[in-house]
C-alpha cells in the first residue's frame, strides 16, 4: 500500500457563518501527485490553502475535523514550521521584487542558513530543480519581476524547493501562462513528484489527466457548500467514474 | 444559380443621419469645448499665480542673496542688518531633530495599524479606532495648537525651556501624523501575494514586515519623511512659541533659534529690512523647490528599483 502525506478526517471550514467545506474525508499519497478539480466555488483553492494553514490569515475561518501530515494534527504544530515542510506556488507568478538570487536565497535565509556558500549552493540547486538553472545561470543579480511569466512560475517553484519541503501545494498554477510555458511547468510537475508529494488544483481536466495520478472532484450544489465527491487513481476517474456529477463535469456537461 | 445580374453596392445604406441628430452631436460637441476650455483658463490662471507669487519672492530676494547674505549671521534689531547663516544652521538642526523623532514613532506606529491591529481582540480594536481617528484628526489640526501645546508641555511643564529640543518635540506632534498616514497607505499598496509567498515559506510574521513589505513601501514612506521635511522648513506657528527666536548660533540641542522661515517673519513683522526678507524668502521657495526635487527623483529611483529596471 502507498504510504499517505496528508490525512484529512471529517474536515469543514466555516467563514464566518459560511460553510465552505463540509466533511472532507481524503488520503493524500506520498510522492504522487494528487490534482483537485472541480467548478468555481466548490472550495478547490480554500482546500489547498488548509495543508498549509494559509486560511489562518483570513479573519473569522473557524475549521472542524482533523488535517494530519504523517500523522500529527496541523492545527497543533508550529504554523512557522509547518509552512517551511509544505511550501506553495500561487496561481500568479508572485516573486519578490529582489534579484533572482535573494528570491531563492529568502526562503533559506529566513529558516536560519546565513552561509554564503551554503546558500550559492542552494540556489544553484533548486533553480536547476526547477528547470531555470540555465536561463539564469549568469543573471542571478537581475530581478526577478524582470523575467517573463512562465520563468517567474518556476522561480517561485525553485524558491519553494529552496527550503526542502516535503510537500508543495500549486494552486492553479498555470492558469496565468501561455501554453508552452504551461508544458514546462506540467514536465517539471512530473519530475518534481520523485522527491516530492504535489497536490495541485486545477481548472483545466486535460491538465489533470495530464501530471495527476489522483485526482479528486469537489463539487457544491445550490448551498455553495464545497464536498469531496470522489476521489481516486486518476485513470479510473476519468475513464469509469462512480458518481452521475463527476461523468457530467468531466465530459464537459457543466463546470 | 440564381445570382442577382444587377451589379450591387459593397455597402448597403441603410440609414440616413437625419437633421435631429446632427443638431444633437452639435451641440454635444459644443459643450465639450466650452466645457475644456473653462478648465484650461482654470489651469493656466493657477500656474500663472504660482509663477506670480514665486517669481516675485525670488526676483526681490536675488538682489540680496550673495555669498555674504548666507555666511554672515543676523544682526538683530530694528535694522534687519546682516546675512541668515545662523538661521539655516538652525533650520537644518530642527529638520534633523524632528525627523529622528517623529520618523521610528510614526514608522511603528503605521506598521502596528496596518499589520498587527487588526488581529486585536477585546477592548484593543476599540482603542485602536480611537488612535486612527486621533490620527486623522491631528492631520487637519492648525499647527498653532500643536505649538501652544508644545509651549505648555515641553517648554514650561517639562522645563526644556525655548530650545530645539522643545521645538523638536513639537515638531515632530507635527508631522507625525504625516508620516503615519503616507506609511500606512504605503504598507496597504504592498501586494498581498508577497506577504502569502514569504509566509508559505516559513518566514515569521515579523520577518515578512522587515524583509517584504517594508522594503516594498520604502518609495512612500520615503515621500512622506521628505513631505515632512518640507512642512518642518516652512512652518512658523509652531516654532514661534518654542523656539524662542534668537538669532545666535544654537550651541546645544537646549539653545533656542530662529529657522528660516521664522526669521522671515521677525524680518518682515519688526524690522525695516524688507529686502532681506525677501531674500530670506528666496532661499526658503529654492530649498522647498529643491526638495520636491528630491522626492520626484529619489520616488522614481526606488519603484524602478523594485520594478527590477
Amino acid at each position: 500500500m502507498m504510504k499517505v502525506k496528508f490525512e484529512t478526517k471529517n474536515y469543514s471550514l466555516k467563514y464566518g457563518s459560511f460553510q465552505a467545506l463540509k466533511n472532507i474525508n481524503i488520503e493524500i499519497p506520498e510522492n504522487q501527485v494528487t490534482a483537485i478539480i472541480g467548478p468555481s466555488g466548490c472550495g478547490k483553492s480554500t482546500f489547498l490553502r488548509s495543508f498549509n494553514r494559509m486560511n489562518d490569515l483570513i479573519p473569522n475561518v473557524s475549521v472542524d475535523g482533523q488535517v494530519q501530515l504523517e500523522g500529527n494534527n496541523i492545527f497543533e504544530m508550529d504554523v512557522v514550521e509547518l509552512r517551511r515542510r509544505v511550501g506553495m506556488v500561487f496561481q500568479k507568478p508572485n516573486p519578490f521584487p529582489k534579484s533572482i538570487f535573494d528570491n531563492v536565497a529568502y526562503g533559506p535565509r529566513v529558516n536560519g542558513t546565513g552561509e554564503h556558500s551554503k546558500l550559492t549552493e542552494i540556489v544553484e540547486r533548486s533553480l536547476k530543480g526547477a528547470a531555470l538553472w540555465d536561463e539564469v545561470k549568469n543573471d542571478l543579480a537581475k530581478s526577478g519581476i524582470a523575467l517573463s511569466g512562465g520563468q517567474q512560475q518556476r522561480l517561485c517553484i525553485a524558491r519553494a524547493l529552496a527550503v526542502e519541503p516535503d510537500v508543495i501545494l500549486m494552486d492553479e498554477p498555470a492558469s496565468a501562462l501561455d501554453p508552452i510555458a504551461t508544458l514546462r511547468i506540467e514536465e517539471l510537475i512530473r519530475t518534481l513528484k520523485e522527491e516530492y508529494t504535489i497536490i495541485i488544483v486545477t481548472h483545466n481536466m486535460q491538465q489533470a489527466a495530464r501530471v495527476s495520478d489522483y485526482t479528486a472532484f469537489f463539487y457544491t450544489d445550490e448551498s455553495r457548500c464545497g464536498q469531496l465527491v470522489e476521489f481516486g487513481p486518476t485513470r479510473e476517474i476519468f475513464t469509469n467514474p462512480n458518481d452521475k456529477r463527476t461523468e457530467d463535469y468531466i465530459t464537459g456537461r457543466f463546470g | 444559380m440564381g445570382e442577382s445580374s444587377v451589379p450591387m453596392s459593397k455597402y448597403e445604406t441603410k440609414s440616413t443621419t437625419t437633421n435631429k441628430e446632427i443638431a444633437n452631436l452639435k451641440s454635444r460637441h459644443l459643450a465639450e469645448k466650452a466645457a475644456f476650455g473653462l478648465m484650461w483658463l482654470g489651469g493656466i490662471v493657477t500656474i500663472a499665480i504660482l509663477a506670480a507669487v514665486v517669481g516675485y519672492v525670488l526676483l526681490q530676494g536675488v538682489k540680496v542673496i550673495d555669498l555674504e547674505f548666507l555666511t554672515t549671521a543676523p544682526q538683530g534689531g530694528l535694522s534687519g542688518e546682516g546675512g541668515i547663516s545662523t538661521t539655516i544652521v538652525t533650520t537644518i538642526y530642527l529638520v534633523l531633530i524632528t525627523i529622528v523623532i517623529a520618523t521610528p514613532l510614526g514608522i511603528g506606529a503605521a506598521i502596528y495599524l496596518v499589520e498587527y491591529a487588526g488581529e486585536e481582540k477585546g477592548i484593543v480594536p476599540k482603542l485602536v479606532s480611537i488612535a486612527r481617528f486621533g490620527v486623522e484628526t491631528l492631520a487637519g489640526v492648525p499647527s498653532i495648537i500643536f505649538g501652544l501645546f508644545g509651549y505648555t508641555f515641553f517648554v514650561t511643564a517639562l522645563k526644556f525651556g525655548f530650545s530645539l529640543l522643545s521645538a523638536g518635540l513639537a515638531g515632530a506632534c507635527l508631522i507625525l501624523p504625516v508620516i503615519i498616514r503616507t506609511t500606512e497607505e504605503a504598507l496597504q499598496t504592498v501586494p498581498r501575494s508577497y506577504r502569502e509567498g514569504s509566509l508559505a515559506l516559513g518566514a515569521t510574521k515579523w520577518q515578512t514586515i522587515k524583509n517584504v513589505v517594508l522594503p516594498a513601501a520604502l518609495p512612500g514612506i520615503i515621500t512622506g519623511i521628505i513631505l515632512s521635511v518640507g512642512r518642518v522648513v516652512s512652518e512658523t506657528a509652531v516654532f514661534y512659541v518654542t523656539l524662542g527666536g534668537s538669532y545666535r548660533m544654537p550651541k546645544s540641542i537646549m539653545s533656542g533659534g530662529r529657522t528660516m522661515a521664522l526669521h522671515l517673519y521677525y524680518l518682515a513683522m519688526d524690522t525695516m529690512a524688507f529686502d532681506k526678507a525677501m531674500g530670506t524668502g528666496a532661499i526658503l521657495v529654492i530649498s522647498i523647490i529643491l526638495i520636491n526635487i528630491v522626492i520626484n527623483y529619489l520616488s522614481r529611483r526606488l519603484t524602478a528599483g523594485l520594478k527590477g529596471v
